[in-house]
């Protein structure tokens, strides 16, 4: 048999198939849906952090023969549970009166009406009565401990990672062997995912069957958890995702909660009920990036080279569980940084306070452990007079080093390449002062950060989650049938297109593995009833894992259309791909057979991973990163200008080039806001800025021209050599631009966002240490 | 059922204004819109979205001023070539109002009457010392701008009145001007400072200076004891005086956006900037 | 009230409140969801059109306002000849150079930009819109985007005259890169490149 072409579809930057649709305003997002009849929904929430729910108070001058109420009583009323599925079954989907009120913001009961006018003044209308409780605020008084939230500890989870030692002593010895220890503490703040389009989600309830569609990553955890919300089986629910305005992880784990209330007052009201958040409260309500706490030890001995490192990560979980122990797991396993070190500690927590529940953002723990080592790299470099790229170079590590977990590295290792773009990148450093076109005096600087990230579940997570996906070929039915195409060959997966380009890259997976153009790839809306359970759309594995499976898929799929073709001799020689495909899917069909290939994820041989020790493979691949940023600081204002900002990123083979560019400029710009601008402000564990006027992300005119560059170690167990992009674009920035800033001013900054206000104090307390002198060191 | 009314003229509006007191009185929106399906309908609208005249800008040559009918957007203020020559940082605050869209919509005379702490052109009326017309069916009057608010979000603007035009005293040659906004971010953004200032500069000393500070305080201020401080002063020496006057004249807050200090901190470096800059 | 007005070219009369957002008449009562709101306040463009031409949030619009007055919608961009459609300079650039991810906020860029390169990228200030100081806007100087610009300007100019439009996919770059391609399209003289009557 003639081996096919090589696949041209495979590093082709075609147009997003979803593209005209978006840029005609045709594309339907939840909202946008036709549903004639539906009810509008709105949630009644709690104004306090912590408290009990005395009462539901129902304002008697309201009509409510013409709205619908549902409370927790509902749930149990049905036999369901009150509680959103998801690791730990800890968090209702509304507290039921006598239950505790956990955050601000939590719901309380729904409402129904006909008009979103008249639910929310439903909503407005039901007062709850809440007896207060003394709330936890931070993580610091979380674990003083003097109100217990969660055990006696108030720690949701906690991990350990030993490398190179047993006991802490050995640490601490190797620690005082150092000729040089960095020591370092560093905050983050939270961030909002910001998504442009607001959760949605709309509910009905017909053919003996709850149905859900909306805005969402994850159809299968919207389904798990309502078969135990609803106490439903597992075809009595059918998830569909719309179109999806943006998701960045705030899409992950929220939307089920939703879906529940949707569900719940369409089963109550006996129509459909479309529940579109508001900004305002989709900023409030919905989950943020985990604020972090984290202290850092880099020991380094007289040449330089580390000899230990030590790092203690605590994070803000809010009120319940929800992805908390994932989040902080992959921020302790990045903690120690890509860099070698015989000796490496790290001590994760994350702790429950009264904020409404941080969850998953793009970066997922890694962000927040990042900026800290990447920090105290450059505080290393500095400390040491040494040029800070160089001081990378010689500590990051190359293939045949081991991770803090002991994974050996063996492929697809970036480093060399990442270092050397950003080094070919970065011409000579800018002006130290200058003058602004306003006339303030500036100051420049530039900061480089490398780093790495996990693609993919961690540790044993993708076996265990065995993510499938189908191909199947279908046959012209009605209208199509009149078009040139045979066959079309349906991608069937649940992984869901948030605008990142799914779509597009599935059908160029599949185009290139059976050998067919992509027009004849279609790749259906994820429905629960009608694709196999892929796994979650995050953790940057869709394309890296399941465009594996679809690569798989459509490979033996086509060893069979070539293996009936070969077995039907010289008469079907001359048939394309798609007519066997045609011919064997009508002779399956005359069988009442479908003609579809279905796989399963097979983790790479060699990966070993051990849950209890935290050791071993802690993913099956990395990314590779490295950036420049240059900055100026008005001393004026205190403002930060970013005027560069260069992004090395080895993503293992593009797909699609251009996609692959928007990942990691989208990235770079969420990375960049949080740095300097983006933040979330709690007031007696209230948002406080929830409006998009307050709660600000980076416009057009903040955003500097960004210059990304592609690096490609491939990844021999990836579709084309593909591994994760989504996320680790998003790592690295922030910790470039503090060391830019540092820089530039002279003075460290280790706290998000880097706003004017905190350069402006950092500048007054030098300035009063050198003396009262004014001006900047 | 809210009630509509679209004035065709000046005569017209201030009829409506006179009959219906309480209605919302509306032109770009860009305030009063924000958030409206979450808000009650007023009982009725006078929109003078366009209103016919209302947007001239003009050279009342006699006078000396620019007259700016209130109904211009943004938009217009920043672009219109009497503007840009005659009070160049009404156009430079101009093109700092949120975005594209924000400007096309918005109005001088909307920012004036709604009269928030943070509205961009404030301070830059204070310092230019403009003059506001008021209008009413009692006939029209004129208010230089530094009587007209009266408090955190009061005014000096009858029941019955509208502002039809903001008169902006045509700069001299020797007169040198500063405008700043500090934002939160470069657009779209509400101001944490801004400062302008109009400084008479004659044989290198500071003759006379109208120094004014928008969202330090619960209104748009003047700041008499940096103007005073200034006077005779060269600009260097100036500048240092102008810092210094700024502690005693204000006292910012902090709130979701920036600091006291933060704003105190700017402002003295604005105010020092202002004159710096004149050498 | 009811309110009379040319929609996409093509006149449009509703029975709507006066105060009710023009982005609700479009979505709830005209059926016109092309327009999407993702803030209700002004902030992010998401529901921007065209009001006499000029860009608007129309969540800041009542609908009162726009009684005898022109709007344009994302679904007015494209032309249609012989039953076919085209699209404008603009869309066909943001799918050709990656500037739309989600989508969400895709409208209201290409209505925006759209405006931008058939009015002039003109800087404020520099007179390409000066004049009208009533009625229909700030004049209708003929486009020549790029006329006169660096490439640094140019980007630059894109950067200030959308920053009402806020995407939190893209990071702004490919945007920038489809909407300069999208007035060299126009300057180049592609007669058809907006799709629009000039």
């Amino acid at each position: 048999m003639v081996q096919a072409p090589p696949a041209p579809w495979i590093g082709a930057s075609l147009p997003r198939v979803d593209g005209i649709s978006k840029v005609t305003g045709r594309a339907r997002y939840l909202d946008d849906l036709p549903a004639a009849g539906a009810w509008h929904g709105a949630t009644v929430r709690s104004d306090i952090a912590h408290g009990v729910l005395e009462a539901l108070d129902f304002d008697p001058a309201f009509d409510w023969s013409s709205v619908v109420v549902v409370t927790a009583a509902d749930i149990a009323a049905q036999g369901g549970h009150n509680v959103i599925r998801l690791i730990q079954d800890d968090q209702p989907a509304l507290v039921p009166v006598g239950g505790k009120v956990m955050h601000a913001h939590e719901p309380l009961a729904l409402v129904a009406a006909p008009s979103r006018a008249l639910a929310r003044a439903a909503a407005a209308a039901v007062r709850p009565r809440i007896q207060p409780l003394p709330a936890v605020l931070s993580a610091k008084d979380a674990l003083a401990g003097s109100v217990a939230l969660h055990g006696t500890d108030n720690v949701f989870k906690s991990f350990l990672i030993r490398k190179g030692h047993r006991e802490d002593a050995e640490l601490e010895r190797a620690l005082a062997s150092a000729a040089l220890v960095i020591e370092g503490e560093y905050t983050t703040s939270p961030q909002e995912q910001m998504y442009i389009e607001p959760q949605a989600m709309m509910s009905s309830w017909h053919d003996g069957r709850c149905h859900i569609v909306g805005s969402m990553q994850c159809p299968y955890y919207v389904h798990k958890a309502m078969k135990t919300l609803l106490a439903c089986k597992d075809d009595e629910v059918v998830i569909s995702q719309s179109v999806t305005g943006g998701g960045f992880g705030g899409k992950e784990e929220y939307p089920s909660m939703i879906a529940a209330h949707a569900a719940l007052l369409a089963r109550k009201a006996g129509r459909a009920v479309k529940l579109v958040y508001d900004r305002d409260e989709d900023i409030a309500a919905t989950t943020k990036r985990h604020p972090a706490w984290i202290r850092h030890r880099l020991g380094v001995d007289a040449s330089g080279e580390p000899v230990a490192i030590d790092v203690d990560v605590v994070m803000d979980g809010g009120a319940y569980l929800t992805l908390s122990q994932v989040v902080l797991s992959r921020g302790v396993l990045h903690a120690a940084g890509p860099y070698r070190c015989p000796v490496v500690r790290v001590r994760g927590r994350v702790v429950a306070t009264n904020h409404p529940p941080h969850g998953a953002f793009r970066g997922f723990g890694a962000p927040q452990t990042t900026f800290a080592y990447e920090r105290q790299m450059d505080k290393l470099a500095r400390a040491r007079g040494e040029d800070p790229l160089a001081l990378r170079k010689r500590l990051a590590l190359r293939s045949g080093d081991t991770t803090a977990t002991g994974q050996a590295l063996t492929f697809s290792v970036g480093t060399d390449a990442v270092l050397a773009a950003i080094e070919r990148a970065a011409g000579p450093p800018p002006q130290r002062a200058g003058r602004s076109l306003a006339g303030s005096p500036l100051r420049r600087g530039r900061g480089v950060c490398f780093y790495f990230h996990g693609a993919g579940f961690t540790g044993s997570g993708e076996a265990r989650l065995a993510g499938r996906a189908a191909v199947a070929v279908v046959l012209p039915s009605g209208a199509e049938a009149a078009s040139a195409a045979p066959v079309r060959f349906e991608v069937r997966s649940s992984s869901t297109d948030i605008g990142q380009g799914s779509i597009t890259m599935f059908s160029q997976i599949a185009a290139a593995s059976l050998g067919c153009d992509p027009q004849l790839v279609r790749v259906i809306d994820p429905t629960t009833d009608k694709v196999p359970d892929s796994g979650p759309t995050v953790a940057s594995r869709t394309c890296m894992v399941v465009g594996r499976v679809v690569e798989q898929a459509c490979r033996t799929l086509r060893g069979r259309l070539e293996a009936w073709r070969a077995a039907r001799g010289p008469a079907a020689e001359s048939l394309s791909l798609p007519e066997v495909a045609a011919a064997m899917a009508r002779e399956l069909a005359s069988d009442g057979k479908e003609l579809v290939e279905l796989v399963q994820y097979e983790p790479p041989p060699g990966i070993v991973w051990d849950d209890d020790s935290y050791t071993g493979s802690a993913y099956p691949v990395y990314g590779w990163a490295a950036c420049l940023v240059d900055v100026a600081v008005d001393l004026d204002t205190y403002e930060v200008s970013v005027l560069r900002c260069v992004q090395a990123v080895d993503v293992g083979k593009a797909i699609n080039p251009v996609i692959v560019r928007g990942q990691i400029e989208g990235g770079t710009l969420q990375a960049l806001g949080w740095a300097l601008i983006e933040n979330v402000i709690y007031k007696d564990g209230k948002v406080a800025n929830a409006n998009m006027t307050n709660c600000i992300v980076p416009t057009f005119a903040d955003a500097p021209e960004l210059e990304t560059v592609l690096v490609e170690e491939p990844y021999p167990y990836g579709p084309g050599g593909a591994k994760g992009v989504g996320e680790i674009p998003m790592d690295g920035p922030a910790a470039a631009v503090a060391n830019a800033v540092e820089d530039a001013l002279g003075c460290a900054f280790d706290s998000l966002p880097i706003s004017p206000e905190k350069i402006a104090t950092a500048l007054r307390q030098a300035s009063a240490r050198s003396d009262g002198k004014a001006g900047v060191p | 059922m809210t009630a509509y009314l679209r004035p065709r003229s000046l005569a017209e509006a201030v009829a409506a204004r006179a009959a219906e007191p309480g209605y919302l009185v509306l032109a770009g929106g860009t305030d009063l819109m924000v958030n409206a399906n979450h808000r009650p309908a007023p009982a009725g609208l006078i929109d003078l979205w366009r209103l016919p005249g209302a947007g001239e800008i003009s050279l009342d040559a006699e006078r000396g001023q620019l007259a700016i009918g209130a109904g211009a957007t943004w938009l217009q203020v920043q672009r219109h070539p009497l503007v840009v020559r005659h009070a160049a940082i009404l156009a430079a605050a101009a093109r700092e109002i949120g975005a594209l869209q924000i400007q096309a919509r918005g109005t001088i005379g909307g920012n004036v009457a709604n009269s928030s702490p943070v509205g961009d052109s404030l301070p830059v009326l204070l310092a230019l010392e403009a003059e506001l017309e008021l209008c009413s069916v009692r006939g029209t009057r004129r208010l230089p701008y530094r009587e007209f608010c009266t408090g955190y979000r009061t005014t000096a603007l009858g029941a019955d009145e509208l502002v039809s035009a903001v008169l902006v005293p045509v700069a001299a040659p020797a007169v040198r001007l500063f405008w700043r906004k500090v934002g939160t971010r470069r657009a779209q953004s509400i101001s944490k400072v801004m400062a302008a200032a109009a400084i008479h500069l004659e044989d290198g000393v500071v003759r006379r200076a109208t120094v004014a500070f928008g969202a330090v305080a619960d209104r748009p201020v003047r700041l008499a004891g940096v103007e005073a401080a200034v006077v005779g002063l060269a600009p260097a020496q100036a500048a240092e005086a102008a810092r210094a006057a700024v502690a005693g004249a204000i006292a910012p807050i902090s709130d979701v956006r920036s600091t006291s200090d933060y704003r105190l901190q700017v402002a003295e470096n604005l105010a020092a900037r202002m004159f710096s800059e004149l050498s | 009230m009811k309110v009379t007005l040319t929609l996409n070219g093509q006149e449009a009369a509703v029975e709507v409140p006066p105060w009710r957002r023009l982005l609700d008449v479009l979505r709830d009562d005209l059926s016109l969801t092309g327009t999407k709101e993702g803030c209700g306040e002004g902030e992010c463009g998401a529901c921007t059109v065209l009001l006499d031409g000029e860009p608007v949030n129309s969540c800041l619009v009542a609908a009162g306002q726009c009684d005898g007055r022109a709007v344009t919608t994302v679904e007015g961009l494209a032309t249609h000849r012989r039953g076919e459609e085209i699209l404008h300079a603009v869309q066909r650039q943001l799918v050709a150079c990656g500037g739309a991810q989600c989508g969400i906020c895709t409208p209201g860029i290409a209505v925006c930009a759209a405006h931008l390169l058939e009015r002039g990228l003109g800087a404020p200030g520099d007179g390409a819109n000066d004049g009208a100081s009533d009625g229909a806007g700030v004049g209708a100087q003929a486009a020549l985007p790029l006329a006169g610009k660096s490439e640094a300007e140019a980007r630059a100019a894109v950067r200030e005259l959308l920053a009402g439009n806020i995407c939190r996919c893209t990071g702004y770059q490919l945007v920038v890169e489809a909407v300069l391609a999208a007035a060299r399209e126009v300057a180049d003289g592609d007669a058809g490149a907006t799709g629009r009557p000039s």
